[in-house]
C-alpha cells in the first residue's frame, strides 16, 4: 500500500463527504429524501468542466459556478417537487437525477455518453481538505443557528412547525439549493479528480450510496457522515481482495445496518469536546460504582 | 397511418409485459406503503431461472415457465422474510425500507454477476420468426405471445383480488391496515401472499423480456420502467398500474418510432416529474393525505 494509493482513497472519500454532508443537511435536518444528488453533482462536473476548459477560469472560482449552477437547478426543481408528500419528493428526485443523466448522454457538446476526457487535473489532497473543513464550518454553523433549529423542527414535525409559524417552504427550499450546491462542488471536485467525466458515473446508484452513506453515518449527525463517507468510501477498496463478491458484501451489509442499527452509526449523536467529556466521565464513573457496590448482586 | 398501428401494437406489448412489473410494485405499495425497488432483482433472477430451465436442464417452455415464475415467487417471499419483515416489526419509516430494498437489489445484482457471469445470455428460439401479418401490419409471434401471457395472468391476478376471500383479505389490509388486524385478518400471510402474487409475476416478465431481448445482470433497470407506470397510473391501485403500463408502452415506442430510439428513456423519466407535478397521485391512485 503505498502513499499514492492512499492519497487516492482519502480524496474520493473527501469528495464523497462533500456531497455527502450536503446531503446530510437534507436528509439528516431537515427530514427530506433525496434519490438525485448524483444529477446535482453530474450539473456541477459538467458546468465546472466547462468553466475551466471552455472559458479558461481558474479552479476555485469554476467551482464556485458549478455550485451555483447546481443550486439554481434545484430550486427550479424544489419550487415544483417540494410540496409533494414524502415518497412522492423521493420518487421526482429519482426521476430527476435519471433525466439528468439521460440528457447529458444526448448533448454532443459535452461528449454526449462516450464522456468527456482530457479535463485539468487540478484536485489533490490539499485543497479537498481545505474545502472539507470550510464546508462542515458552515454546516456546523448553519444547524446551530435559528435556521438550522428551523429545520429540525421541520424534520420533527412539519405541521406544527408550520403552526408555531417557520415558512416550512422556505426552509426545504433553502436546505436542498444548500445541499445541492455542495453536490455541485462534489461533483466539480470529481471531475477534476478523473479528469474524465461520463453521464454513467452520476447514475441512480451514486444517488444510493450517497443516501446509504448519511444512513450508515446516523441521520442528523455531522461527525457521523464524516466517519461513514471515509468508512463506506474505503471498504470496497479494503474489499478489493474479494474482487466481485464485495459489492455482493455490501448489499448484504446495507441491509444487516437497516435492520439492526436503523439510526446508524452515531445515531444522532456529533463529537464534540462537551460530548467526549461526558462519555469519558460516565465510563469512569461505571469503575467508581463497581469498586463502591463490590460483589453486590442487584 | 399502417406505421402507426404498428406502433401502437408494439407498445401494446411492451406495455402489457411492464404491467406485470408495474401491479407486483403496486400491490406492494397498496399494502405496505413504500417502492419495492427490490422487485427489478425478481424479476432478474425470473429470467435467469427461465434461461437455465432452457438451456441447461432443456426443459419444455411451459415448464421452464413454471419453474421461473415459482421460483422468482419464492425470492420474492424470502426477500420479504429478512428485508422487510424486522422494519416492519419495529414500524419503521418508509425509507428504511427503501434502503433495505435498495441494499437487496444490489445484493442480487452483484450474487449474479459473481456466480453466474456479467455475460449477456440469450434464450434459445422458441417461436418461430416469421410473423403474423394482417394487411400491412405485421405481429410478431413473440410479441403476441408476450401480450395474451400478461393479459391472461393480470386476469387471473385480478379475479383472485376481486373474488376471492383473500382478495377481499388483501383489498380490506389495503384500505386499513388497523382495522383489518382487529377484524381478524392475519397481516403477515397477506403481505407473504402480496409478495408471493406479485413474484410469480415477476417471475413471468423476467421470462418474457429474456425472450424478447437478452438477459443480463442489470435487466432488472427495465423496472424503473414498470415502476414509472405503477406512479403514472396511480401507486397502490391495479388497474392504473395496467392502464398506466400499457399507455407507457405505446408512448415509448411512439417516441422511438418518430422522434429518436435514444430518447425514449428520456422521455419517461420527464413524463414520471410531470406526472408528479401536475397530478402526484396518478391517474387513478388514491389520494393521500398528511394526518398530523
Amino acid at each position: 500500500m503505498d502513499w499514492f494509493y492512499v492519497k487516492g482513497i482519502l480524496i474520493l472519500s473527501g469528495i464523497n463527504l462533500l456531497a455527502v454532508l450536503g446531503l446530510s443537511l437534507l436528509t439528516g435536518f431537515t427530514g427530506l429524501f433525496s434519490f438525485g444528488h448524483a444529477g446535482f453533482m453530474a450539473i456541477g462536473a459538467y458546468v465546472t468542466a466547462s468553466m475551466s476548459i471552455k472559458f479558461g477560469l481558474p479552479f476555485i472560482p469554476s467551482l464556485m459556478i458549478g455550485a451555483m449552477g447546481a443550486a439554481l437547478v434545484s430550486l427550479f426543481i424544489g419550487r415544483w417537487t417540494l410540496n409533494l408528500k414524502g415518497d412522492y419528493f423521493c420518487i421526482a428526485t429519482l426521476g430527476f437525477g435519471e433525466a439528468i443523466r439521460l440528457i447529458l448522454d444526448n448533448v454532443q457538446y459535452f461528449g454526449g455518453a462516450r464522456g468527456w476526457p482530457g479535463i485539468p487535473l487540478y484536485t489533490n489532497l490539499t485543497n479537498v481538505l481545505i474545502l472539507n473543513i470550510i464546508g462542515v464550518v458552515i454546516l456546523v454553523n448553519l444547524i446551530r443557528s435559528r435556521h438550522g433549529r428551523n429545520m429540525k423542527a421541520i424534520r420533527e414535525e412539519e405541521l406544527a412547525s408550520q403552526i408555531i409559524g417557520i415558512n416550512v417552504f422556505k426552509y426545504k427550499m433553502t436546505s436542498l439549493a444548500i445541499s445541492a450546491a455542495y453536490a455541485g462542488v462534489a461533483g466539480g471536485l470529481l471531475a477534476h479528480y478523473t479528469g474524465f467525466i461520463q453521464p454513467k458515473m452520476f447514475q441512480l446508484i451514486k444517488s444510493t450510496e450517497l443516501t446509504i452513506i448519511v444512513i450508515f453515518g446516523g441521520l442528523g449527525s455531522i461527525s457521523g457522515s464524516i466517519i461513514g463517507a471515509i468508512v463506506l468510501t474505503s471498504l470496497p477498496e479494503i474489499l478489493r481482495a474479494f474482487a466481485k463478491w464485495r459489492l455482493v458484501i455490501y448489499g448484504m451489509a446495507v441491509i444487516f445496518i437497516m435492520i439492526t442499527r436503523p439510526q446508524g452509526l452515531m445515531g444522532g449523536y456529533e463529537i464534540t469536546y462537551g460530548n467526549i467529556k461526558k462519555l469519558v466521565s460516565r465510563i469512569f464513573s461505571i469503575f467508581n460504582t463497581k469498586k463502591t457496590l463490590g460483589g453486590d448482586k442487584q | 397511418m399502417a406505421t402507426f398501428l404498428q406502433q401502437v401494437i408494439n407498445g401494446l406489448s411492451i406495455g402489457s409485459v411492464y404491467a406485470l412489473m408495474a401491479v407486483g410494485y403496486s400491490l406492494v405499495y397498496s399494502i405496505m406503503n413504500f417502492s419495492n425497488f427490490a422487485h427489478g432483482g425478481v424479476i432478474m433472477i425470473g429470467a435467469y431461472l427461465g434461461f437455465f430451465a432452457m438451456t441447461l436442464i432443456e426443459l419444455p417452455f411451459i415448464i421452464a415457465f413454471a419453474l421461473a415464475a415459482v421460483g422468482a415467487a419464492m425470492v420474492a417471499v424470502v426477500l420479504e422474510r429478512v428485508a422487510y419483515r424486522p422494519l416492519r416489526n419495529r414500524n419503521a419509516p418508509f425509507l428504511y425500507f427503501i434502503i433495505s430494498a435498495m441494499g437487496a437489489s444490489i445484493f442480487l445484482e452483484n450474487i449474479v454477476i459473481a456466480t453466474i457471469g456479467p455475460n449477456f445470455r440469450t434464450y434459445p428460439r422458441v417461436f418461430s420468426a416469421t410473423p403474423y401479418t394482417i394487411g400491412s401490419i405485421s405481429i410478431g409471434r413473440l410479441d403476441l405471445t408476450m401480450f395474451w401471457v400478461s393479459a391472461f395472468s393480470l386476469a387471473v391476478l385480478i379475479f383472485i383480488i376481486e373474488k376471492t376471500k383473500t382478495g377481499m383479505a388483501i383489498r380490506a389490509t389495503a384500505y386499513s391496515g388497523r382495522a383489518s388486524v382487529l377484524m381478524g385478518v392475519n397481516t403477515d400471510r397477506i403481505i407473504f401472499i402480496v409478495f408471493g402474487l406479485g413474484g410469480l409475476l415477476a417471475g413471468i416478465a423476467g421470462v418474457l423480456f429474456g425472450m424478447k431481448y437478452t438477459v443480463y445482470p442489470q435487466i432488472g433497470f427495465i423496472t424503473m420502467k414498470s415502476f414509472i407506470a405503477a406512479v403514472f397510473g396511480g401507486l397502490g391501485s391495479l388497474p392504473g398500474a395496467v392502464i398506466g403500463s400499457v399507455l407507457l408502452g405505446t408512448i415509448e415506442t411512439l417516441t422511438a418510432g418518430y422522434i429518436s430510439s435514444q430518447y425514449r428513456d428520456l422521455i419517461s423519466f420527464v413524463l414520471l416529474i410531470l406526472i408528479l407535478i401536475f397530478r402526484p397521485r396518478g391517474l387513478m391512485g388514491k389520494v393521500t393525505e398528511d394526518k398530523a
